[in-house]
């Protein structure tokens, strides 16, 4: 069964979930979905992969989180607090929300994966390095390239034509 | 190791769970790229537990390069967002019915 640290987890992972979807200021929102994946990374750390759990902190918490935040900053401020959605989808959504789980989880409550124990080590980051550089080298360029392509493709769609004399320039 | 397999994918569940509500009802572009992310972020868990318990490096692997992926999305999303914003100067998606520029 689940020891205490697992379970502080899941609810401050789940928790902070709810939140960034409900809570009514688009900046605590994002400030509650870091909470989600700082949660997700402690959970990485349980799982005995440090690697993949300070890959997450770095990436996630440290910089998808703060470009979120940043967006945000840049919508208007009466947007950042206005919801908008309707009662009856609302409805729906959590009737959807709670089939999804309790089929799902009734699933996996009844299928054989409850007996999956394991006392072998876990992977360590060296079989992870040499993972990437054999198996997987291909795939490791290709999201090199897919990086790097989103970047360029990102400021390009982001810069601005219609200003035609910007005044920082002279 | 006291926690087991099954408790992590009911984690999973319920974060998938949460991620799919968010992308139904919201109509908000900023929160349905926090679903989406939540709903990144089950996989990764899952994929992470199950190389955790048969055990394989795999799972690690594959979480990475789906870290990385999930940057690049959310960058292009996030640009995107800002796009929309300038030309239609809402972030409701019931608003771009067009997104050509």
């Amino acid at each position: 069964m689940a020891d205490a640290v697992f379970l502080a987890l899941a609810v401050i992972t789940i928790g902070s979930a709810i939140a960034a979807l409900e809570l009514r200021s688009l900046i605590y929102g994002s400030i509650a979905l870091m909470g989600t994946l700082g949660g997700i990374a402690g959970f990485f750390f349980l799982l005995d992969a440090p690697f993949v759990a300070l890959f997450q902190l770095a990436v996630y918490v440290g910089s998808i989180a703060v470009l979120i935040l940043f967006t945000v900053m840049l919508v208007k401020r009466e947007l950042i607090f206005k919801k908008i959605e309707d009662k009856r989808r609302k409805f729906a959504g959590i009737g959807l929300m709670l089939v999804i789980m309790v089929s799902l989880g009734a699933v996996f409550l009844d299928s054989g994966i409850k007996t999956i124990t394991t006392d072998e080590p876990a992977p360590n980051f060296r079989d992870i390095g040499i993972d990437f550089v054999t198996y997987y080298w291909p795939a490791l360029i290709l999201m090199g390239l897919l990086l790097a392509g989103s970047v360029t493709g990102a400021l390009v769609l982001a810069k601005r034509e219609d200003v035609e004399n910007d005044q920082r320039a002279s | 190791m006291t926690s087991e397999l099954v408790d992590f994918t009911l984690v999973s569940v319920a974060l998938l769970g949460i991620g799919i509500y968010g992308l139904a009802v919201k109509r908000n572009f900023i929160r349905m790229l926090f679903a989406v992310e939540i709903i990144i972020n089950a996989a990764n868990l899952n994929m992470v537990a199950f190389g955790r318990f048969l055990p394989h490096s795999g799972g690690q692997t594959m979480a990475l390069f789906s870290i990385a992926i999930a940057a690049a999305e959310v960058a292009v999303g996030l640009s995107l967002i800002i796009v929309a914003y300038r030309m239609y100067q809402n972030v409701d998606i019931a608003d771009f019915r067009s997104l050509k520029g």
